[in-house]
């Protein structure tokens, strides 16, 4: 089943709008899932749900959001991460910009990878391979 | 008093739905404060017994090996109020289950008629990743809760039981 672009962001506004309760101006590709939009951890979990059923599409553990890099010692050294440790993230976040985070790499920072766009990118990607 | 705000389960379909029962009643100490001369059941406690209904559920459906937390109260919306001498019905449905997490949507019905909705999301927490200093035991599922499915079971009901106006 094709579903359009317009499309594909009208349906992540609003699960996001139904798992933070924001506003869907607030959801702007730009907003960062935590920071502009108030997300928790048990949120997360809760977007991923939401995502698998407006779509169709399963969501295996850790593809959307990676979740086996911050407690790898062979990734974080003290609050940056490796180069390994940025490697395996772009690898594990192919639909994420890493143009800012890239220069500097540190873990405080990397809720800011986790925007909209980086939801959007990522269900195009699943669309397109189903 | 026992933190048990379900009295009894009237359907039990394993790792789909399950309805249980209350019955308000002015014996409840609380309802006494809430408020005074004007007893109304408190809408965090109906929010408490669809989390019991629709915990046991899930805990049921993983034999009750975790601790099952209620995480997060995606919806909770009700129309109206539930006084001593109502019946209060849950139902509750199974969205998704898998090891992280459980995602349940219910229904809030007052002697037969609906006055609200409430989605729950769920946590398991297995005796491995616990914090430390949560008891090594099974603290969720105690005795009250597993007697209250256990005597449903007993009582010959293996999916739906007719209940009273329904």
């Amino acid at each position: 089943m094709a579903v359009s672009g317009d499309e594909v962001f009208s349906r992540i506004q609003g699960v996001l709008t139904d798992a933070l309760g924001v506003d869907a101006e607030e959801v702007s590709p730009e907003a960062t899932l935590q920071g502009d939009l108030g997300a928790e951890s048990i949120d997360f979990l809760d977007i991923v749900f939401r995502l698998e059923k407006a779509f169709s599409i399963k969501i295996p553990k850790g593809e959307l959001f990676p979740d086996d890099i911050l407690n790898n010692p062979d990734f974080v050294e003290g609050d940056r991460l490796t180069r390994a440790g940025l490697e395996r993230l772009k690898t594990a976040m192919p639909h994420a910009d890493f143009s800012k985070f890239e220069s500097e790499p540190s873990v405080s920072k990397m809720p800011e990878l986790f925007t909209v766009r980086t939801i959007v990118k990522y269900v195009e990607s699943k669309l397109r391979a189903a | 008093m026992r933190w048990i705000w379900i009295d009894n389960f009237v359907e039990f379909e394993p790792g789909k739905r399950a309805s249980a029962v209350k019955n308000i009643t002015l014996a409840e100490e609380h309802l006494h404060d809430h408020f005074p001369g004007y007893p109304i059941m408190p809408a965090s406690l109906l929010i408490e017994g669809m989390a019991q209904t629709a915990g046991i559920l899930v805990g049921e459906t993983r034999s009750f090996k975790e601790n099952v937390i209620l995480a997060k109260i995606r919806r909770a919306e009700f129309d109206g109020y539930a006084v001593p001498g109502d019946q209060v019905r849950f139902d509750a449905v199974l969205e998704t289950i898998d090891e992280r997490a459980a995602a349940t949507t219910g229904l809030v019905l007052k002697n037969g008629e609906p006055m609200g909705k409430v989605d729950l999301m769920f946590s398991h927490i297995n005796q491995s990743e616990k914090p430390i200093d949560l008891p090594d035991h099974n603290f969720v599922f105690t005795d009250g809760f597993l007697n209250l499915l256990a005597s449903f079971r007993s009582r010959g009901a293996s999916g739906s039981h007719p209940t009273h106006g329904s």
